[in-house]
């Protein structure tokens, strides 16, 4: 008697791992492929100009308004906590520290993968459905060197520098809420602050913005590379951008904050990261 | 007898060249057994050999993979069956490098034209110059009006976004672009589709007066007898390989405009006269589908 093959959960959870290998694959030898371009051949300034423009220039507001709510937003949230511990002094400490290792970084990459990694997804979905990509090639142009490398220097350069805005901004929110509405002594906001945050922390978070704009470059170029048909193929790529941008922030956030805690006590055996 | 432009036995009296296919003449393209497969068969052992010079247009109806086939030619798909030998070599074995100077050698003209949106016309004209051509700006900008209006535009264009142009005015920029090279090969995918039946003439005129100045070997993928008929030295028709008995060739036409209704297989007169015939049985089968549904 003939048997007939039907799919159980075992071939089903082979599909998606067989699917999952393919996809980390495609996207390791994207990267890869990427990278000798970036090594091998310096970009036309006449693409790299408008990518730095459209990252760096136009996300400047975003990202400080962005910077600055964080701020203000935390002042407030912290402050009952505080009061009741009786140390409300320290709630500058609090407030910078937050911003300049975790939600600066974190939160202006994700406005970031938002604002740009959406952006360049559709715009790459679209040069593929449009068959613009298969243009490049006949023109003799290889499509990973014209369009990703461009965006991956805007994202890596640029990210970290507006993350110091988005920092700089949710400092000086933080403070001038802290001040001014709670009543905080602005002395000893500023003095229990410094001491919270050194070059250690600044350096992480700025190497943490790094990384998060590598990614968001990444996975939004790949994802347009990848797009289906159509305006739902583009949609979708897009989406898909943003989502997988965001999580890869989360949880390289979490990694790179196991690595520079180990980092930090390889280097200063038996100092605390954090001292009061 | 009185000539009606829109029967197709008239429009290949009056147009077909019958000068019979130089067989004699070297070929520049070999596509040789060429097979692909996106998860179904699209190109099944497509043997075709083209002579330089030679103008070729590739007819069939829609997914019968003749688009496949002109981006085949220039790797921009990989055969996964047979190989594509472009002045003898094969362009799927050449380094990145060799490959994009080979590719120089062609002209593609997309059927959207596919102008980069980010930049105006002058600077797509003028993309592939740039890049691989050792031209200064003034020559870059002698060659780009000339290209232009070789093609019937006019200067004033240069700086319009192709988002600005019209879809006959995209198709001719198009064209400006991908003969800015001196390309040995011209390759069009379907260039008159969605065009006035005047503009399509022009393109047609274009693609003759391309071959004429630039002596160019081109092939031209559409589903447009008249411009098929008016253009090519030779028509190859393709036939879907779902519809194809097993074993049975794709190529069901390979000849001369003028002998393409004296084909014996009903299929390739069906498909030039524009018949639908045992088509309308299929929809009907389609509606019944659609009930199901």
């Amino acid at each position: 008697m003939e048997s007939t093959a039907r799919p159980t959960s075992i071939s089903a959870i082979g599909d998606a791992v067989e699917h999952a290998l393919i996809g980390i694959g495609s996207i390791v030898q994207f990267t890869g492929s990427m990278f000798l371009w970036l090594l091998s051949q310096r970009p036309c300034h006449k693409t790299v100009i408008p990518t730095f423009f459209q990252v760096g220039v136009r996300s400047v507001p975003v990202v400080a308004i962005t910077g600055m709510f964080i701020g203000m937003v935390l002042a407030v949230q912290a402050y009952d906590a505080f009061k009741l511990m009786k140390v409300e002094s320290q709630l500058g400490s609090v407030i910078n520290r937050s911003m300049v290792t975790e939600l600066g970084p974190v939160l202006a990459a994700t406005m970031m993968a938002g604002r740009i990694g959406g952006a360049m997804a559709a715009e790459i979905g679209t040069m593929k459905v449009t068959e613009q990509i298969d243009a490049l090639r006949c023109l003799g142009t290889n499509p990973i060197h014209y369009l990703v490398v461009p965006r991956f220097m805007a994202c890596v350069v640029l990210i970290p520098l507006l993350t110091v805005i988005a920092d700089f901004m949710g400092i000086m929110a933080g403070a001038l809420v802290s001040t001014t509405v709670l009543r905080i002594d602005s002395f000893y906001y500023w003095q229990h602050s410094s001491s919270m945050v050194g070059p250690w922390e600044i350096f992480t978070g700025l190497c943490k913005s790094l990384v998060f704009g590598a990614e968001i470059a990444v996975i939004s170029c790949y994802r347009g590379f990848q797009s289906g048909a159509g305006a739902e193929g583009v949609g979708r790529s897009a989406t898909q951008a943003f989502v997988q941008s965001f999580i890869a922030i989360l949880a390289t956030d979490f990694l790179l904050a196991i690595f520079f805690n180990n980092l930090y006590l390889w280097i200063w055996p038996g100092e605390e990261l954090i001292d009061i | 007898m009185i000539f009606d432009p829109n029967s197709i036995d008239d429009i290949i009296a009056a147009n077909a060249s019958t000068t019979p296919i130089d067989g004699d003449a070297p070929p520049l393209l070999h596509i040789d057994d060429v097979s692909v497969t996106f998860g179904r068969p699209v190109l099944r052992n497509i043997r075709v050999h083209i002579p330089k010079g030679q103008t070729i247009a590739v007819i069939g109806e829609s997914g019968c993979g003749k688009t496949v086939l002109l981006k085949t030619i220039v790797n921009l798909i990989e055969p996964t069956g047979g190989r594509v030998l472009f002045d003898g070599r094969n362009l799927a074995k050449l380094s990145e490098r060799e490959l994009t100077r080979q590719r120089l050698r062609f002209g593609f003209v997309f059927q959207g034209a596919a102008l980069f949106d980010s930049l105006s016309v002058y600077d797509n004209v003028a993309f592939a110059l740039r890049g691989h051509f050792r031209m200064d700006e003034t020559q870059i900008r002698q060659v780009v009006r000339d290209r232009l209006l070789e093609v019937g535009l006019s200067t004033d264009i240069i700086r319009l976004k192709p988002a600005e142009l019209s879809g006959g005015m995209r198709k001719r920029v198009g064209l400006a672009r991908a003969v800015a090279g001196n390309p040995e090969v011209m390759l069009y995918d379907e260039p008159t589709t969605g065009l006035d039946p005047i503009m399509s003439d022009v393109v047609n005129e274009l693609i003759i007066g391309t071959r004429r100045l630039h002596k160019v070997t081109s092939v031209v993928v559409t589903h447009d007898m008249k411009s098929a008929v008016k253009v090519a030295d030779r028509i190859v028709m393709l036939y879907p390989i779902h519809r194809l008995s097993p074993g049975e060739s794709q190529i069901l036409f390979d000849g001369p405009p003028a002998e393409i209704l004296s084909s014996p297989d009903p299929r390739v007169t069906q498909f030039v006269r524009g018949e639908a015939r045992d088509r309308l049985m299929e929809l009907s089968q389609g509606d019944r589908s659609l009930n199901e549904y």
